[in-house]
């Protein structure tokens, strides 16, 4: 294994890191709006945040990528901020991470929310505890195995990706060439040892992070 | 009929009672129409009682906020905690009142002891008048404290929901049919407990209930409901003896009587309770002399004669004073409000016996009390 490789598998940590918790931060509220909400905005909501599971990653990266540019509203907004362009850099690979893995963080957590009844909270409401209160000290711990599923998901599916990370992030060592894109250049140059290497230890995370989640389901915890 | 918002909101009150409880709740349901005016006094149960549907339940939740969008007026010893003519609804947090729902939703993460902490760390110091350790003795839970929900029976459940109830010092306790998910053993363990509440809490209790014998056993005031309305409200054994209200219970109907073990006969094996309208005897019972005692008496077992009866097995003939008839539920069937002193006893005679003993108003006779029901 070379320093390229040992490079991206550090960035691809990194960026799932990174992402992970901006989901868990993000996705959190949206679940909980979704799961509680008897707006007639919650169908469109769930939709737009459900899109990346069905469309083409190139599909989404291209119109991020457009979006981002110069002459794009998200650009014309970082510009305006100082921020220069997100396309190339990895802020630009977060931003466009936590669009794409979005579904896999909130769907779990929405699911949890719902499942959660109203009884349990207006419990927690008769014994003085308040809105904030309540999803912290009852909503939040009764959730954990949906934190746990989300968390992993997200981090997994981040470091799976590949269509969008060309699309925003293009090639660059060091910046956005995580292991998928690595993977990828080893085959161009028919380098098969150091792609083995790279996509069995993929194989064997994947699997490994397929039977966390299974082993967290509802059923085997503690109710 | 049909009020428009502001002239009902125009009728509402506006002055808090400065002790006890005030609730006047008013809002149109799909099918039926909350209508209430409840007055509490300052400590005692009352039941609300009624047939499922009738909508205890849904009162009881807009009296802790958790229901929103009805008319209300809610003030309890002073302190408006709703009054929508005056826009003001304290969010249910912010209300002093315990609840126990049916199901005792204890919080599964949380061991005993921690789910009683949960509301009692939520109160200022200032206003925690029941400790912790008050309430683990007084629903006996002082052995599960270090166990999770999962490991506890219903029953023992239950308890511990009242007991976290009661640390939040609540200035209404509210609980709704907390027994009805408990199976008859169960029920039978945690009544003494409710019945401890009874005589130990300084503060007024709402129990929605449709059960008689829970309804006798535990209230003083009785607020009879039938589609969102009270039909009839008041201490417990006038109400219950009101002959234009036993339709609604039906079979069950019957008084309670009020009494205190008086002497014991060990030779015969009876007990005999006095109470203000009499004496009855019992079965020898194992209370001390001088415990108070309160028995059921249900109408059917109740039967009229016109001379003291002779040689007969029942043990429990009473003097009374024929007060009013009601036709029931059966046609055959009539209801006799008699009076025992100032004590009013139900019977239920056929149609046929009344016509034949010429039953009416002012006639003396003898009441025969076949059965009574000790609630122990």
């Amino acid at each position: 294994m070379d320093a390229g490789d040992l490079s991206a598998i550090r960035l691809t940590l990194e960026l799932a890191t990174v992402v992970t918790v901006l989901l868990l931060a993000i996705g959190t509220p949206i679940a909980w709006w979704l799961a509680r909400t008897t707006s007639r905005l919650k169908g469109i909501v769930g939709a737009v945040v459900a899109l990346p599971l069905v469309l083409p990653p190139t599909v989404l990266g291209f119109y991020l990528l457009v979006a981002m540019g110069p002459h794009g509203p998200i650009g014309q907004l970082t510009q305006g901020l100082g921020l220069g362009l997100l396309p190339f850099t990895f802020s630009g690979l977060v931003a466009a991470s936590v669009i794409y893995s979005m579904p896999f963080v909130v769907q779990p957590l929405h699911a949890s929310f719902s499942a959660l009844g109203e009884t349990m909270l207006e419990t927690a409401a008769t014994l003085r505890a308040g809105p904030w209160d309540i999803f912290f000290s009852v909503a939040v711990p009764l959730s954990r195995p949906g934190f746990v599923t989300a968390a992993i998901l997200g981090f997994a599916h981040t470091v799976g990706e590949f269509g969008v990370v060309l699309m925003i992030g293009g090639n660059i060592s060091g910046v956005t060439r995580v292991i998928s894109v690595q993977i990828y250049d080893h085959v161009e140059a028919l380098e098969y040892v150091p792609a083995h290497w790279l996509a069995g230890g993929m194989v064997v995370f994947a699997f490994a992070v397929l039977l966390a989640v299974y082993a967290l389901q509802p059923g085997s915890r503690e109710r | 009929m049909r009020c428009s918002r502001a002239a009902v909101n125009a009728e509402l009150p506006r002055q808090a009672p400065s002790e006890g409880f005030r609730a006047v709740l008013r809002r149109d349901y799909p099918g039926f129409s909350m209508n209430l005016d409840l007055r509490l006094p300052g400590r005692g149960v009352t039941a609300l009682f009624g047939h499922s549907g009738c909508g205890k339940t849904t009162a009881l939740r807009c009296i802790a906020g958790l229901e929103r969008g009805s008319t209300g007026f809610v003030a309890v010893n002073g302190a408006v905690w709703q009054d929508d003519a005056g826009g003001i609804f304290l969010p249910t947090h912010r209300r002093p009142l315990g609840y126990v729902f049916q199901e005792a939703n204890l919080f599964p993460q949380l061991t005993v002891l921690e789910n009683l902490h949960y509301g009692y760390r939520r109160i200022a110091p200032v206003s925690r008048k029941i400790s912790p350790v008050h309430a683990i003795d007084l629903l006996g839970v002082g052995s599960l404290l270090e166990r999770r929900p999962v490991h506890l029976s219903g029953g023992e459940r239950q308890r511990v929901a009242i007991a976290r109830a009661l640390v939040t010092s609540p200035e209404l306790l509210l609980l709704d049919e907390p027994l009805a998910a408990l199976d008859l053993k169960r029920k039978r363990e945690i009544l003494p407990y409710v019945e401890r509440l009874h005589d130990e809490l300084e503060i007024p209790v709402l129990y929605v209930s449709h059960s008689p014998d829970e309804v006798a056993r535990l209230a003083d005031h009785l607020v009879l409901m039938e589609n969102g309305s009270a039909l009839a409200a008041g201490p417990l054994q006038e109400t219950l003896a009101r002959l234009d209200l036993p339709l609604i219970f039906a079979d069950d109907a019957g008084v309670i009587l009020d009494t205190v073990v008086a002497a014991h006969d060990d030779a015969e094996l009876l007990t005999r309770l006095d109470f203000a309208g009499g004496s009855i005897l019992v079965a020898r019972r194992p209370e001390a002399l001088g415990r108070r005692l309160r028995c059921r008496v249900h109408a059917r077992d109740v039967s009229l004669a016109l001379d003291h009866p002779e040689r007969t097995s029942i043990l429990n003939i009473l003097p009374a004073t024929v007060v009013e008839l009601a036709s029931t539920e059966s046609p055959a069937h009539v209801l006799v409000r008699l009076r025992m002193n100032d004590i009013a006893v139900l019977a239920r005679i056929t149609r046929h016996s009344r016509d034949v003993l010429e039953v009416r108003p002012g006639l003396p006779l003898w009441a025969q009390i076949k059965a009574v029901a000790l609630m122990d």
